[in-house]
């Protein structure tokens, strides 16, 4: 590769030091999206070539000029979810709802990563509107996996993950509500974050479930990962839920190691159920810590069974009422055929969403119809506040907690499973957004096909800083191990 | 046939007046050119977020307890679930769970003395848009959509329909003086439904009740509460059963109609809105409410008898309205004459309001303008037939009295040579007056003063006319001796 490793930090150093152009690194970004783009599908949107190489003059100039000189990120080509709303950008959530919807505004991350001269190459495929963890169910067909070949991406964000695999971007946001950055990360091969709830504004994100959504990275390397994200992190005014945190600088220490942490090892996440491949990645991930002179305990987390149906009820109540305002009144798909109002939104939504959108949009209806809501939904957020409580307990007396990410590396595209053997794969991942708290998915290690796996690392709320020191120490003793 | 009798309880919407709306920064004004006040957020762009309006929670907490209520230090903004074209997000944020506040009560007069009115609870919420129906097409303005508005929700504590206005306009008044709202029912600034039932009297347990809505003034919610109460004693006798239904009211028919059964609050599917924490109400807003707490009628009243030494008829006029009392206040604190204020607003005003057709809250007079006035009269500059002529162009028009009275000439005449002038004029005039006058006629020197207020068109006043007369009637006897 001429311009050694495809690491955002990497690009952004050369290119304000005069050894590469903006210019250049959005050619060599596009010509793998000419190259791969037939075969993996990454994209919904791609911006013309032309529009893309005199936004990367402009920003080129602005450079010179000594501007971003703070920057981590400045001149380096960014994908984005097609949930993030850019201005006069399509942003469809990959539904037929939102086909050839064009955002009128910019979501605060976005503005952050534009703020900081990042490159904007276009929107990636998803599961529609997150709904999904394959990014099967996107309206605009099924993404290929660069690391994976065969094989699903993983999703929601499955789109973000495969253009990092692929180098049709350098990085990409992605967002999660039950693991859809870590997932398709650990599945394609890159690092995947899950900053802690309000970290990230949501404002200008399409929202699936709000209480558990959150804006992450995907990126090549861990170093790479704190930088983005101490560029899209910070307290916004329009996000009521967003907060103010005493540190952004996630870079300061992250060679630091992890010499004396203590990591709980949860034994349920050794049983059966997981892969033995995984198993055993799992296993050297926790010998590659002690290495670096950390105590990994074996302990028990509890409460594995209800984590999912908790999790599907919460996010599918809050989804039903989120994707309400699709109705084809005032944007998005409306229907040709209607003689009244209530027609008109009864098939402008029948036409517009998918199966899996109509599922959970019909599932968490009933979650919180009349005395559905105690018994379902109240029941929820009450065990999720218990389940925090065992995440407090833990962080008590661990710095971390590592685990899978999903049971298994990624599947085939197009395997028939139940939609119960689907929802269970979340069991990982979604501990981390019924809680708050930051958790990353570093590859470590190949299956027998040689596909990509990922391990996961949970810290308490607000220690990403502690979380990318111990992600760091996984990422170096990953690339040992691939020697 | 049997006796019944009525119990209605009220759900009172009030928008406050914030200059922004309730969960975005959209101008929160009235009118305005259809879909110009909005955002991605009150239109329900995908990825919008609601954040709420700091001004709109103290209004809200002012009201609160200006009804007497408990003040929740946390109450939460929930969604109500229900699919509507005006309701952009197909869901309206308002406090079903945790309102903001709780258990207050207000006292009205009755004809059998004071009564108090529990009210249940006052909660927070979002307006939703306006439909236009014109040329059997329907648009959607959604300038109104996210206007902060309180709901009032009372107990079914009235037993008539003069209770129930007794009770609003103590509420609007207060809400007014709180400045928190304009409360006009014809912009919907305040709309209220009345549930109502009957039940035989002596019976205990309530009765099935319905709601009306689209009441659009106090009349109109009278008259509806007398034909609700008819229609449902009639069903009644008839052997019929009450529907628990919303109606809506037909102003010009002086009928209702049933418009939907009502919904039970499964239906809405209410939960806690995730996109918004719990709202907190600290000491400090406490504090900051208490400060800006006004003078309310009740106490205005007293402080007028006692402080200006007006009746209390007086008093209790003047206080009617948020309007009338600052203007009669400003004038006082600009001309110390709370008296002569009270009796310009008391029949002049008064006078203008009925002959225009308009309300008290509609007046406009400058309190410097009034003021300025009252200085004129007492100075001697302009008497009182002249004042009131210059009043009601004050009242119409909003003249600068000083530039209206100059412009018209209308100052007393003060300069001794013109009146002297004037005098010896009249003097040479009416020969036969100033000789009945030396004959010892006193009368003949009114009929003198007189011709010279005439020449002067009346702006001179009378005592130094008089007395000018008198000299030169001096001058001229002398002259002749």
């Amino acid at each position: 590769m001429s311009h050694g490793t495809w690491s955002a930090t990497e690009w952004s150093r050369r290119i304000k030091a005069g050894e590469m152009t903006v210019r250049e690194a959005a050619e060599l970004v596009y010509e793998r999206i000419e190259k791969n783009e037939k075969n993996y599908h990454c994209y919904i949107t791609v911006k013309e070539k032309a529009v893309l190489l005199a936004e990367a003059e402009r920003l080129q100039q602005r450079i010179d000029n000594g501007e971003f000189s703070e920057s981590p990120i400045a001149g380096v080509p960014v994908a984005l979810k097609d949930n993030l709303c850019a201005e006069g950008m399509r942003m469809t959530c990959a539904s037929r709802m939102l086909e050839s919807f064009v955002a009128p505004y910019t979501a605060e991350a976005v503005r952050r990563l534009s703020e900081a001269g990042a490159l904007i190459i276009g929107k990636t495929n998803m599961d529609e509107f997150s709904m999904g963890n394959t990014t099967e169910t996107s309206f605009f067909g099924e993404t290929g996996n660069p690391a994976a070949p065969g094989c699903v991406p993983g999703g929601s964000s499955g789109g973000s993950a495969a253009a990092v695999a692929a180098g049709e971007c350098v990085f990409a946001l992605g967002s999660e509500t039950g693991g859809s950055v870590r997932q398709p990360a650990a599945h394609c091969g890159v690092v995947g974050l899950k900053p802690t709830y309000g970290t990230v504004s949501r404002y200008g994100m399409v929202a699936y479930a709000s209480s558990l959504d959150q804006i992450g990275p995907l990126t090549n390397t861990v170093e790479d990962c704190a930088a983005v994200l101490s560029v899209i992190a910070g307290k916004d005014e329009k996000d009521a839920t967003s907060v103010a945190r005493e540190d952004y600088d996630f870079l300061a220490g992250l060679k630091d190691g992890i010499a004396g942490c203590r990591v709980a090892l949860p034994k349920e996440y050794l049983a059966e159920g997981i892969h033995e491949d995984v198993k055993q990645a799992l296993l050297a991930a926790a010998a590659a810590l002690e290495a670096a002179g950390a105590t990994v305990t074996e302990t028990e987390l509890g409460m594995t069974e209800q984590l999912v149906p908790m999790y599907y009820c919460i996010a599918s109540a809050e989804a039903s009422s989120n994707l309400a305002r699709y109705d084809g009144i005032r944007y998005g798909h409306r229907t040709g055929d209607y003689g009244s109002v209530q027609e008109l939104v009864a098939r402008s939504r029948a036409e517009g969403f998918g199966a899996e959108v109509k599922r959970r949009i019909l599932l968490g209806t009933q979650v919180l119809h009349g005395e559905n809501y105690e018994n379902y939904y109240l029941r929820a957020l009450k065990t999720k506040e218990v389940l925090k409580r065992r995440f407090e307990e833990l962080f008590a007396t661990y710095q971390y907690i590592l685990a899978p990410v999903a049971p298994a590396t990624a599947p085939k595209l197009g395997e028939t499973k139940t939609l119960l053997q689907k929802y269970l794969e979340d069991i990982f991942t979604v501990p981390a957004n019924l809680t708050g708290i930051p958790a990353i998915s570093v590859p470590f290690g190949r299956d027998k096909k040689q596909h990509p796996i990922g391990i996961q690392l949970m810290a308490d709320r607000f220690c990403e800083k502690e979380l990318f020191r111990a992600a760091y120490v996984l990422e170096q003793a990953g690339e040992r191990m691939q020697k | 046939m049997k006796q019944y009798e009525a119990r209605m309880g009220l759900e009172v919407h009030v928008e406050l007046k914030t200059a922004s709306k309730l969960f975005c920064g959209c101008r929160a004004a009235f009118g305005g050119t259809a879909n110009t006040q909005v955002c991605p957020v009150c239109l329900g762009y995908p990825g919008a977020l609601p954040v709420v309006n700091r001004h709109a929670t103290e209004l809200a907490v002012a009201i609160g307890l200006a009804l007497g209520c408990d003040i929740a230090r946390v109450s939460r903004f929930d969604r109500k679930n229900y699919f509507y074209p005006d309701n952009p997000q197909n869901y309206q944020i308002t406090q079903w769970y945790l309102p903001i506040a709780t258990n207050g009560s207000v006292s009205i007069e009755t004809e059998s003395g004071e009564k108090k009115i529990r009210i249940r609870q006052m909660h927070m919420e979002e307006d939703a848009g306006k439909l236009v129906h014109e040329d059997g097409q329907t648009r959607i303005d959604y300038n109104r959509s996210g206007i902060p508005l309180v709901e009032i929700v009372t107990e079914p504590d009235f037993s008539t329909g003069e209770e129930v206005i007794a009770f609003l306009e103590k509420l609007r008044l207060r809400i007014q003086y709180l400045g928190a709202s304009d409360c006009r029912m014809q912009e919907g600034s305040l709309r209220v439904d009345v549930n109502l039932s009957v039940r035989e009297c002596g019976s205990s347990a309530l009765g099935v009740r319905t709601e009306m809505k689209n009441l659009n003034s106090f009349r109109s919610v009278l008259l509806a509460i007398e034909q609700e109460e008819k229609r449902q004693i009639a069903v009644l006798e008839a052997g019929g059963a009450i529907v628990q239904e919303t109606r809506r009211w037909l102003e010009q028919e002086n009928t209702s109609v049933a418009m939907r059964k009502k919904e039970t609050a499964g239906e809405y599917r209410y939960f806690p809105d995730p996109d918004l924490p719990p709202l907190i109400v600290d000491r400090e807003l406490l504090e900051k409410v208490a400060k800006k707490r006004p003078e309310f009628r009740e106490e205005k009243i007293e402080r007028y008898k006692a402080e200006y030494g007006l009746s209390g008829y007086d008093a209790v006029i003047l206080t009617s309205s948020v309007q009338l009392a600052t203007l009669f206040e400003e004038t006082t604190a600009i001309c110390k004459e709370p008296k002569e204020v009270s009796n310009w607003l008391m029949t002049e005003t008064q006078r203008l309001l009925r002959e225009q057709g308009q309300d008290a809250e509609d007046l406009s007079v400058a309190p410097e303008a009034l003021a300025t006035l009252i200085f004129y009269i007492k100075e001697g500059k302009i008497n009182r037939t002249i004042a009131k002529e210059v009043y009601e162009k004050v009242f119409l028009e909003r003249v600068d009295p000083e530039t209206y009275i100059r412009a018209n000439g209308l100052f007393m005449e003060e300069s001794a040579d013109i009146l002297e002038e004037t005098a010896w004029l009249v003097l040479k005039e009416c020969k036969k007056s100033v000789e009945d006058y030396r004959a010892g006629k006193e009368k003949a020197l009114g009929f003198l003063v007189g011709q010279m207020m005439k020449r002067l068109g009346g702006k001179a006043n009378p005592a130094r006319v008089t007395e000018c007369l008198r000299k030169c009637l001096q001058i001229d006897g002398a002259g002749k001796e």
